[in-house]
């Protein structure tokens, strides 16, 4: 008997609810964890010598910056493999995907406006860089009320792919828009050695945290999306049920 | 002991209330959809388990 690849185990809707339900309580609680450890370590940090305490806004707006274009990556990747290999779980994770990128998407752009205002004196101005992500806001709202808007589950998948890969043109504007425009955004500086060690360590605690919330969330809403399409099957196969009993007895 | 957030602590706490609100509602929402489908589908097994019983 041929042994089967993790993927292949994992394109098994019935194996990955039995891993993931071992897997979930553990990604919570360590998520949980480093967030609490990472935020905390941030309370802690002296003020900035330019941005004060605002500083520590930097904590959950940077992490959930990241994971908001992190997510879109993730339901691109899906989509592709919907479309070209037609894996069976790559449709339930994009679906699952583009809510919980929304949130994070907005976070950044409500906690990213909140610390501007101290910092730059205005809550928000159409620079590229805020626009891109509030470009990438409105995608994630089209992606999920296109696939709402469609009765049939196979081609509202199959639209919501298409529309995602069209989409993931906005993760490089995001990405190089405070390279490529002068923007009132400041260039990224965290990875390039930028930040000082004392901002430094909280924000990768937070960062990685904040990381594995998403990926507990994500493995929540496939595991809902599973059981929601068994009880779709199910509906539909008692209906036909019903269909042919009534046609027998009529 | 809550750390002093000096004259910006508004901003301050309204960024973190927002992402606690914003992530609290994402994740009951998760979990009570989650309930809601797991219900729904054994009450439909059961169904069908009294059926194949008749």
């Amino acid at each position: 008997m041929q042994t089967q690849t993790i993927t292949q185990k994992l394109a098994n809707p019935t194996f990955f609810m039995n891993l993931s339900a071992k897997i979930l309580p553990w990604l919570s609680s360590f998520a949980a964890i480093l967030i609490i450890y990472g935020l905390t370590l941030g309370f802690a940090t002296p003020p900035d010598y330019q941005q004060g305490q605002t500083v520590k806004i930097m904590f959950i707006h940077v992490p959930a910056a990241w994971l908001s274009m992190m997510a879109y990556g993730l339901i691109a990747v899906s989509s592709f493999g919907l479309l070209v290999f037609r894996h069976p779980l790559a449709d339930v994770s994009a679906k699952a995907a583009a809510p919980i990128g929304a949130v994070f998407t907005l976070i950044a752009l409500v906690t990213g406006s909140l610390w501007g205002k101290p910092t730059w004196g205005t809550y928000w101005q159409w620079d590229a860089r805020m626009t891109s992500v509030l470009i990438l806001f409105f995608l994630y709202l089209g992606l999920m009320a296109l696939r709402s808007s469609i009765e049939e589950e196979s081609l509202a998948s199959k639209l919501t792919a298409v529309l995602a890969l069209t989409g993931i043109v906005i993760l490089p504007v995001i990405k190089f828009s405070v390279n490529w425009w002068n923007t009132l955004h400041q260039p990224a500086g965290v990875l390039k050695g930028g930040l000082d060690p004392v901002f430094l360590k909280p924000l990768l605690f937070s960062a990685v945290g904040f990381s594995l919330l998403f990926f507990a969330l994500h493995m929540k809403g496939m595991r809902n999306e599973i059981i929601r399409r068994r009880v779709k099957a199910r509906q539909l196969k008692e209906v036909d049920r019903a269909a042919r009993a009534h046609g027998v007895e009529a | 002991m809550i750390p002093d957030m000096g004259p910006h602590a508004a901003f301050i706490w309204m960024s973190y209330a927002i992402m606690t609100g914003v992530l609290a509602a994402l994740i009951a929402w998760l979990i009570l959809d989650g309930r809601k489908q797991s219900r729904l589908l054994a009450a439909l097994e059961a169904r069908s388990a009294k059926r194949s019983d008749k």
